[in-house]
Parts: structure tokens; C-alpha cells; sequence
């Protein structure tokens, strides 16, 4: 197998600069003589840090020793937090800037999507931006002609494309920048979250795309923060943390290490000790999600359910119940799960040792990421008694239904279907 | 899984000269797409449209044409007035709008610098094109109003490419050192046109080079566009007005020196665009 992409040794790094504050300078003259300085400083050594720069400079690594290679073939996908300098890799596989140390050994023509419609212009037609758009991602116009109808079909633009694209409405606009985009003939492909464009309809079409072009047997690098889509289209993966490769290889083995560590840093350790405990007379001393005492919880196909058991003290005598409110990836709350239905009977728990236990039926949920908060409550005050201070994430890889077929790609991540179990 | 695979391309430290200039000929479709696009958007939803290129230049003219012929006086060497005029009004304003273009079409491109690999030096020399359009279209005012003027050149004005040469070279040396200074540092914006309307007082656009004191002509001609403006009236007005060999020849080397400082700056300092701009 031959090797498309190899990368020894990359590093990037960045300057960034601090102003001081203004009272360093004691007199106006002294900070107009100062700044003068540093002025005729600047013009005679241009974009190199002077000595008498008011600014501190610190140095920041956004790449640090990067090794890894692509085969061939390879649908990579690049996964990392913010600032794990996903797009500092790109940018620099796409010769955008310039490494500052390290080799980066190419095969074969590149071509690299860091922005949907790059260099689009308001007020030129869609004929028009389709010629500009492609000669800027690297097609000739023979290239361009060859495909154009492919093109305006693809973007279904064909009534007005004869209108300026600042008269376009913005899925419009975004469908055609996008189709120029997927008709680029290259044998690796390099791409940054561009996906999450357009209508529903759209990004499935996108996404058919991404699946048609990688089947072509072309090299694909994808960044995106979306797992399920990653994992769908990528075999590889990279992933990136603060600048460093935490893991190549398989891409299912890269996913699960980055929800870990990803999951991590929102409570290290047990989810014991990140409950508070909002009324002064209890302790949680055990808490588990799925009989793990851990903050990510895997929900695997067919089994959207979650055990939930609590123990501790209490001073006084109390009916208790556990209420748990399930988030989308964008932080909405989308339901709320209580034992108060559950437990026909009230019964009351005497002062002292406790423990609770209930399994939460989770509608069935698309795969995604959703997140789970988890409240202890008094059920005659309707007063919470003690609050998870952060979320379990949940990772969802979809639902199987009864009938095998399984529910994992929506456009959306968050619908919930009802079923009727 | 081969060892020693060959690789078409490597990107490394500091090593991305060696196919710069084999990359500005495969971009040369950027190139002429590019100054296509400016040159299209430029007239786009006036009511006037391209009228305007006619327009600027003529209105100018006229008013020179009162301040200096009229009511200052000056001479012009032989030659109708508005023609005196317009024949330096050609290569200045060629020069200015191409040089204000350039200087600030990285800052307007900076979506592209930041998104998209390609050499940087296409964008300054694409925007100067608009500006030759212009020219164009002035020199077709020209000749209409040399054959008003019933004023017709001589074999002179064949050398007019060569001169038109020589202000394309200084155009491009000031537009490419301004133009990657102004990345980094804004105050450039301010400080572009005001060379621009400074440089007019100090070329001799409306009035003649003779009335300049002798004793500074040879610091008047350190301006490369005296020398081209110069040229361009020698060689339209059939050589009735003066074009010295000294002013010619500082003319062509400042304008060789500045094209070579520009060219030099601006590739020393084009691989950190993408990270300042």
C-alpha cells in the first residue's frame, strides 16, 4: 500500500502577543518617543519581535512533533477539542502557512475545503462565482465547463443562476458553494467541517456526497466534531490534544479514547464527588450511571436505558425520588425522567442510610451525544435535595428497532422517536 | 508497505520557495480569473456604469486644465492644454488607482489568504489590471481629443509601450511593498492616499517639469513617474516638449529598484500573511 500522506516531526508555532498596560509609560513624551522607537523598529525589521515592543510576547505551540502517516485510499477523520489544533494541521497540509519546523511528504494533487464558497463573490451571478470559486480551489476552466452542469444540478440553482448571489437566500447560497466544492478533482481531499450547511435535505445529500467521493477510492481528511458522521465516513483517525497526536489508528478505537478523555473534563474520576448537596443534612456516598461509576455513559444499540442508583445520609426522614432531565448536543433540555410516576406507593425513608435505585426507559434517541443531569428530590417539597454540578454524557450509536432496522441517521441529532414499548 | 516511497511534493520549514515560480504559472487561470472578477464588480449596480472611466479622467482634466492653464499660467511647452494635460494624466492615474488597488487588495482578499493555498503575488498584479482597463479606455479619450484638437504625434509615439513599461515596474515594486506592509500593519491604509494625493502636487501632472528650478531637477527626478510623465508627453506631443537622458535614466533605475525591493519584501514576508492578517 502506498503512503499519500507522511508527516515527520511537524511543528507550528504561533506568537501571540499581550498589550501592556498603558501606565508602564511615565510621560507623554517618553511614550511618544517609545513608540516612535518601536514604529521605525518595525519598518526596518518587519514581522520580527523588537526589543522595545510594548507588547509581551509569549509563544504558543499549536502543533508539537506531529508524526503520522495516510495510506492511500484512507478516510481519515480528525477529531480533537477546541484548540487542539485541528486547523492549524490543515492549514498547513494545505500550504496555507508555512510549518515551523518538520516535513510534510505529499502524494499526489491536494486539494482542501477549509470554508464552504471561499472567495465568493455578492455581486457576481451563479455562473459567474462557479468559474471564480473553482479557479480558486484549483480547477481549470476546462475542469470547470466539463462539470458545470453537474454542478448547478447538484446545487439546484438552475432558475437563477443568472442572479447575483447576494439576491441568493442562504441555503442557496451554501448548496451551490458547496457543489463547486464536490466536484474538485484531487487525489486527497482535505476537509473542514463544512458539513453542517444547509437544509436537512441537504446535508444527507452532502453527506452522499462525502460517501460517493470516498468510495472512489480517493485519500479523505475530514475534521469535524460531529462523531456519528466521522464514524460513518472515516477508517482512520487522528486525534489531536493540545497539539499533540493522542492516537492513530482504527477509527473506532481513536472515537471511543476521545470520549473518554473528552469526558474526563467534565469530572475526572467518580461522579461521587461532584454532587452537591444542596440541603445540609445529606451525603451522597455512591452514585452510578449503568452500574459505572464513570461520566460517559454508552448507550448501545436497543438498550436506551439508564440505571440510576444513589446512596448516602440523611438526618431527617424524607420521600425521596430520583429525576433525571436528558439535553441535546446543544444544551436544551428534551425530557424529564421521574421515579415520582414510577412509584405508585409513597413510602418513606427513614433518617439514616438511603439508597435509591431506578432504570430510566430513555425514548428512543438518534445517534448523538446527549447529556444527562441528575437531581435527588424531596417529593412533598418538590425541593432538590442534592444536583449532579455537571452532565454524564451520553453517546448515543443509535437505536435498533424490534424489526432490526436501526435508527441512527437523521439529519439531526436530538429528534426523539416515539415508540411504543 | 514501501520504505523509500518517492513523494511528489514535501512541504518543509522554510523550503516553500523552490516551487513558488513553477506555482505562479499553474495559477495563472487565479490570475486572469481573478482580474476578471475585479474588473466585472467594479461598475456593478451604478447607474452610470463604465461612463465613469471616461468621466474621472475628463472632469480632472478640465479643472487642471482652469487652475493651471488659466488661471496660474503655466506654460506648456508648445502644446494645447488639456493635451499637455491628459497626456500625463494617462500614466498618474494608471499609477495611482493601480498602486492604491494593489497596496490594499491583500486586506480585501484576506478570505482567501486564509482559506486557500495559492502565491500571494497573483493578487496585487490581478488588481492592477483593473487600472490598465482604465487606462485603455483614458487612451481612447486621448485620441479623441487629439483629433478634436486637430494635434497629431510623430514617430514618437511608438516608444509609448516602453514608457508605459516602466510605470508599470514602479507600480508594481510600490504596490507589492505596500501591499505586504499593510498586512501587518493597518496604518498603511491612511498613509496609501495620502502618497496618492501628495504624489499628484509632486509629479508634473498639470503643470510642465521646465518650471521646476533647474538646481532640484535632479531630486525632481528621484519621483520615477517624472521621468514616465515626461516620456509620455515627449512622445505624444511628436517631441516638441523636453524629455532629458538623466531624467530618463534615474527614471528607469528607481522604478527597476523599487520593482526589485517589492518583489523581495513582499516574497520575505508572504509566508506569515495567513497568520497575521
Amino acid at each position: 500500500m502506498t503512503i499519500a500522506i507522511k508527516v515527520e516531526n511537524l511543528s507550528k508555532k504561533y506568537i501571540i502577543s499581550h498589550e501592556k498596560k498603558a501606565q508602564d509609560y511615565k510621560t507623554l513624551s517618553e511614550s511618544l518617543m517609545q513608540g516612535g522607537q518601536r514604529i521605525a523598529n518595525k519598518i526596518i525589521h518587519p514581522f520580527s519581535p523588537s526589543e522595545v515592543d510594548s507588547q509581551t510576547q509569549e509563544e504558543f505551540w499549536a502543533l508539537k512533533d506531529i508524526n503520522f502517516e495516510i495510506n492511500q485510499g484512507d478516510k481519515v477523520g480528525i477529531i480533537g477539542r477546541n484548540g487542539a489544533g485541528k486547523s492549524t494541521l490543515l492549514k498547513v497540509l494545505s500550504r496555507i502557512t508555512d510549518p515551523t519546523s518538520g516535513k510534510i511528504h505529499i502524494n499526489g494533487r491536494i486539494a482542501s475545503l477549509l470554508e464552504v464558497g471561499t472567495g465568493f463573490h455578492p455581486e457576481l451571478t451563479g455562473r459567474e462565482n462557479i468559474y471564480l470559486n473553482g479557479a480558486i480551489l484549483g480547477m481549470s476552466r476546462k475542469e470547470i465547463k466539463l462539470k458545470f452542469d453537474e454542478i448547478v444540478a447538484f446545487a439546484e440553482v438552475e432558475k437563477f443562476l443568472d442572479t447575483p448571489v447576494k439576491r441568493y437566500s442562504s441555503g442557496m447560497y451554501v448548496r451551490l458553494a458547496f457543489a463547486v466544492a464536490a466536484h474538485l478533482e484531487s487525489e486527497i481531499l482535505v476537509i473542514d467541517e463544512v458539513l453542517a450547511v444547509g437544509d436537512a435535505e441537504f446535508q444527507k445529500k452532502c453527506l452522499g456526497k462525502m460517501d460517493e467521493v470516498s468510495k472512489g477510492g480517493r485519500t479523505i481528511l475530514f475534521v469535524s466534531h460531529n462523531l456519528p458522521t466521522v464514524k460513518s465516513l472515516c477508517n482512520k483517525g487522528v486525534y489531536l490534544e493540545q497539539g499533540t497526536v493522542g492516537e492513530t489508528g482504527e477509527i473506532l478505537n481513536v472515537i471511543n479514547l476521545y470520549q473518554e478523555v473528552s469526558g474526563a473534563t467534565y469530572a475526572r474520576g467518580k461522579i461521587v464527588k461532584a454532587f452537591n448537596c444542596l440541603s445540609g443534612d445529606i451525603s451522597i456516598s455512591n452514585a452510578m450511571v449503568n452500574n459505572g461509576e464513570e461520566a460517559i455513559v454508552n448507550i448501545v444499540s436497543g438498550q436506551n436505558k439508564v440505571e440510576v442508583s444513589l446512596s448516602g445520609e440523611m438526618g431527617f426522614p424524607r420521600e425521596l425520588s430520583l429525576e433525571c432531565r436528558l439535553y441535546s448536543s446543544e444544551d436544551i433540555c428534551i425530557g424529564l425522567f421521574t421515579t415520582r410516576y414510577y412509584n405508585t406507593s409513597y413510602k418513606t425513608i427513614d433518617a439514616g442510610f438511603f439508597s435509591l435505585s431506578e432504570r430510566f426507559n430513555l425514548p428512543d434517541l438518534n445517534a448523538g451525544v446527549f447529556f444527562l443531569d441528575i437531581y435527588l428530590m424531596d417529593m412533598r417539597t418538590n425541593i432538590a435535595l442534592a444536583q449532579l454540578d455537571f452532565k454524564i454524557t451520553l453517546i448515543c450509536e443509535g437505536t435498533k428497532m424490534k424489526n432490526g432496522w436501526t435508527f441512527k441517521n437523521l439529519q439531526h441529532n436530538g429528534f426523539i422517536v416515539m415508540s411504543d414499548s | 508497505m514501501e520504505k523509500n516511497q518517492e513523494f511528489q511534493f514535501t512541504i518543509e520549514a522554510g523550503k516553500s520557495e523552490r516551487h513558488y515560480w513553477a506555482d505562479l504559472w499553474r495559477y495563472r487561470e487565479l490570475f486572469y480569473i481573478l482580474a476578471w472578477r475585479d474588473i466585472s464588480v467594479r461598475y456593478k449596480q451604478t447607474v452610470i456604469g463604465v461612463l465613469w472611466a471616461v468621466l474621472r479622467p475628463l472632469l480632472t482634466m478640465m479643472i487642471f486644465v482652469v487652475v493651471f492653464g488659466k488661471i496660474a499660467k503655466l506654460p506648456s511647452e508648445g502644446v494645447p492644454y488639456p493635451i499637455f494635460v491628459f497626456a500625463a494624466m494617462l500614466p498618474w492615474m494608471f499609477f495611482s488607482s493601480a498602486f492604491a488597488d494593489a497596496s490594499n487588495s491583500l486586506i480585501s482578499n484576506s478570505n482567501l489568504i486564509s482559506k486557500v493555498y495559492f502565491p500571494r503575488l497573483i493578487i496585487p498584479t490581478a488588481s492592477v489590471i483593473v487600472s490598465a482597463v482604465d487606462f485603455l479606455i483614458s487612451f481612447a479619450i486621448l485620441i479623441a481629443l487629439m483629433a478634436w484638437y486637430n494635434y497629431w504625434p510623430g514617430w514618437q509615439v511608438l516608444t509609448l509601450p516602453g514608457f508605459l513599461l516602466i510605470s508599470f515596474i514602479a507600480t508594481i515594486g510600490a504596490g507589492l511593498f505596500f501591499a505586504s506592509l499593510n498586512v501587518k500593519y493597518r496604518d498603511f491604509r491612511f498613509v496609501i492616499p495620502f502618497i496618492v494625493q501628495l504624489g499628484l502636487y509632486i509629479s508634473p501632472v498639470g503643470f510642465s517639469t521646465t518650471i521646476v528650478p533647474e538646481q532640484y531637477r535632479i531630486f525632481y527626478y528621484l519621483n520615477p513617474m517624472v521621468g514616465v510623465i515626461d516620456g509620455f508627453r515627449w512622445a505624444l506631443s511628436g517631441g516638441t516638449t523636453a524629455l532629458n537622458q538623466t531624467e530618463l535614466i534615474i527614471s528607469v533605475s528607481v522604478s527597476l529598484t523599487m520593482c526589485l525591493v517589492g518583489i523581495l519584501h513582499f516574497r520575505k514576508t508572504e509566508k506569515l500573511f495567513a497568520d497575521v492578517i
